[in-house]
């Protein structure tokens, strides 16, 4: 499904990833953890399309398709979602009027319908059922007044509508509190398929006791030092990240 | 630049041909104030960028446009439909080049005590009490804005409220340039007197015809609310782009009485959106509230006076200004609080958004205060539209022009919100998305 190889990226000439491998099968669930300033984020915004990225070399595939040749747009249409470590506010803009906004533009690039006022708020309740979302947090501005938890809620409200074939949960638990946790990874784990892939990019070990990965990899120095299964997880977990250079994080 | 504080305004020659035809010039007390008017105008001219309140908005190409007042009527064939109320009941007056068009208007029935009528209608009918408050209101002080409107203003619209009286319907005024005749100008005049307790909501409109041309608006509003009255005041100006608006709006407002001024400026090449608020009293409220969209070469002035000369008042302005091509905005935003004005509290926000490197704005936020216990502010921001922002809406799959666009109308949302009219809301709302041409989405 994702394939990275030998990915180089400099932010204002300066070189944060510096030669990342990673090959993302549909179905995996992937944890990249790692020290703070260690390039967590950078893959994360590589992968959705953020501007100021430099890709000095390397290349990623997503589908078979170049990605990084990809507007952010069309990255969202052709199924990568990334989920916003800080999610921004918008005064004015219903959060409403911007799920719908945002689904259709999805439906019309896969050539699907798309939905009607009615038929959407319609599939609204359903998903706001099953992720335990009041109906209050859309009628207001999108994220305009809520907290960090409903603000991830949001996040992964929208994941849960545009059924994203590679979602990127950047440290989706921080500022989560061990309930919204739950919400939040039960949402992710319901998305599960053989079809969807996950990569969890996470300080912490925590949300992997809620949405176990197939594979955990190591991110430091701005290449990946370690790779292995869930148990490397919990050793992380024991034994800090001093191995891998926390102290020098950039 | 020239070192004078004004030049000469070729227009009022013009006064001497045309003041015996203007409607109540039988009538000594007007033709002395519009001779007053003109004589000013003759001996001041136009004020140069020499003068403070227009430093940044010249008037020269008014001076230099060759307006002639508008003749008799001409046939104004088809004209623009404004459907900015979406066919909710209204008193509907409609003017064409500044006279009012009997033909489009329509005037429900009004409840006990108040009166609507056209100015033009009124001094016809020798209404004595307009004596009390024309050109009192808005009096001859120098602003040449001021002094033209009472020189050459024949018609126009005329609410009056008694006491306690509730017009529940609003008063639509829709002023139309026809384009019928070249380089047109004219003067409309508003009235409004609410008495004590009483309560109205006032729209306006003012469109031009497609293909007007060049012509002149020079509207002035003279607004009186008794103690504890209501007045909402909303308006779009969607003039033609050839267009000249050059708007004033005074308003007096006793004890406990509360005036809201809403207003969405899409049109027009040059255009000035003055109010003056004075608080004749205690505990008076009032929100200004004006959103100007420019493109192209379009110069929009926004120029906002509060006076607080009594306590306990509260007023409010917000400016919200986007600005793209080579387009030129001007927010120029005054809170006085005079010595006995204890507890005002006063608030003034203005901001721009810029979408071009060649778009220009002025902003002067001016606050006196002369009084120790008082809560007054101001802010002004100016910048772009939000990377951040327009990251995350792309990242949902929404292309960059229409976040563009979602994010432009959500930094109006503030201003049109405060529209207690529905329809009115939705039209100012398709007003953006029209402007930035989009109008199907909406």
């Amino acid at each position: 499904m994702l394939s990275i190889e030998n990915l180089h990226v400099a932010v204002d000439g300066k070189e944060i990833l510096k030669g990342i491998d990673l090959e993302v099968k549909a179905g995996e669930v992937h944890a990249i953890m790692g020290p703070n300033g260690s390039g967590k984020s950078t893959l994360s915004y590589i992968l959705s399309g953020r501007g100021g990225y430099e890709v000095t070399e390397g290349r990623v595939t997503f589908m078979g398709k170049d990605l990084l040749d990809m507007e952010p747009e069309v990255r969202a249409r052709e199924g990568i979602f990334l989920a916003f470590q800080y999610p921004v506010e918008i005064p004015g803009v219903g959060t409403q009027t911007f799920l719908k906004e945002s689904l259709n533009s999805v439906r019309r690039h896969r050539g699907e319908p798309e939905l009607d006022a009615m038929q959407f708020l319609k599939l609204m309740r359903e998903k706001r059922a099953e992720l335990g979302i009041g109906e209050e947090m859309l009628r207001r501005p999108f994220n305009v007044g809520a907290s960090g938890g409903e603000k991830k809620r949001n996040e992964v409200l929208q994941m849960a509508l545009l059924e994203p074939k590679l979602a990127v949960l950047d440290e989706t638990d921080s500022g989560l509190d061990i309930d919204a946790l739950k919400v939040a990874a039960e949402g992710v784990n319901r998305l599960r398929s053989p079809e969807r892939s996950t990569i969890i990019i996470t300080h912490y070990q925590r949300l992997l006791n809620y949405i176990v990965p197939d594979h955990v990899h190591v991110l430091a120095h701005g290449k990946i030092a370690r790779s292995g299964g869930k148990e490397l997880a919990h050793e992380l977990e024991e034994k800090g990240y001093a191995e891998f250079g926390e102290a020098d994080a950039a | 630049m020239s070192a004078r504080r004004s030049f000469e305004f070729p227009y009022v020659e013009q006064f001497g041909a045309v003041s015996g035809g203007l409607p109540g010039a039988a009538q000594p007390w007007l033709a002395a104030l519009r001779d007053d008017a003109a004589a000013r105008l003759r001996k001041h001219g136009l004020p140069s960028a020499r003068v403070e309140e227009w430093k940044y908005t010249s008037l020269a190409s008014l001076a230099e446009a060759g307006f002639a007042p508008v003749g008799a009527p001409a046939d104004a064939g088809t004209l623009p439909a404004v459907d900015h109320l979406g066919g909710m009941p209204a008193h509907r007056l409609v003017f064409v080049d500044g006279r009012l068009d009997a033909a489009r208007s329509y005037r429900g029935a009004l409840p006990e005590g108040v009166t609507l009528v056209s100015l033009a209608g009124a001094l016809d009918a020798g209404e004595s009490w307009l004596e009390d408050y024309l050109g009192r209101i808005a009096p001859l002080n120098g602003n040449a804005l001021v002094s033209v409107n009472t020189a050459f203003a024949g018609d126009g619209c005329v609410l009056r409220l008694a006491p306690r009286a509730h017009l529940s319907d609003p008063v639509h005024v829709v002023s139309v340039a026809s384009g019928a005749s070249q380089a047109s100008a004219f003067h409309p005049r508003l009235l409004v007197v609410a008495g004590a307790g009483a309560a109205a909501t006032l729209v306006e409109s003012h469109v031009g015809a497609a293909g007007a041309g060049a012509y002149w608006t020079n509207p002035l509003a003279e607004i009186s609310l008794g103690e504890g009255a209501r007045l909402n005041h909303y308006r779009i100006q969607a003039d033609g782009p050839q267009g000249f608006h050059l708007s004033a709006i005074r308003a007096r407002l006793a004890a406990q009485s509360r005036y809201d001024n809403v207003l969405l400026s899409t049109g027009a090449a040059l255009s000035r959106n003055e109010i003056e608020v004075d608080f004749d009293g205690p505990g008076g409220e009032c929100r200004i509230a004006s959103g100007a969209l420019m493109r192209g070469h379009q110069h929009a002035d926004t120029t906002i006076l509060v006076d607080h000369a009594h306590p306990e008042c509260t007023s409010r302005q917000l400016f919200k200004g986007v600005l793209d091509d080579s387009a030129h905005g001007v927010f120029q935003g005054k809170i006085v609080v005079r010595p006995d004005a204890q507890k005002t509290d006063g608030h003034q926000l203005s901001r721009a958004l810029l979408l071009s490197d060649k778009a220009e704005i002025d902003t002067k936020p001016e606050l006196e205060i002369f009084a120790d216990d008082v809560k007054c502010s101001h802010g002004a921001t100016v910048g772009e539209l939000d990377d951040e922002a327009l990251f995350y809406f792309r990242s949902r799959g929404i292309d960059e022009e229409r976040a563009r666009h979602m994010l432009i109308e959500a930094f109006f949302d503030e201003v049109v919100a405060l529209v207690e009219i529905g329809p009115l809301r939705d039209a100012m709302t398709r007003a953006v998305a029209d402007w930035l041409g989009t109008g199907e989405q909406v």
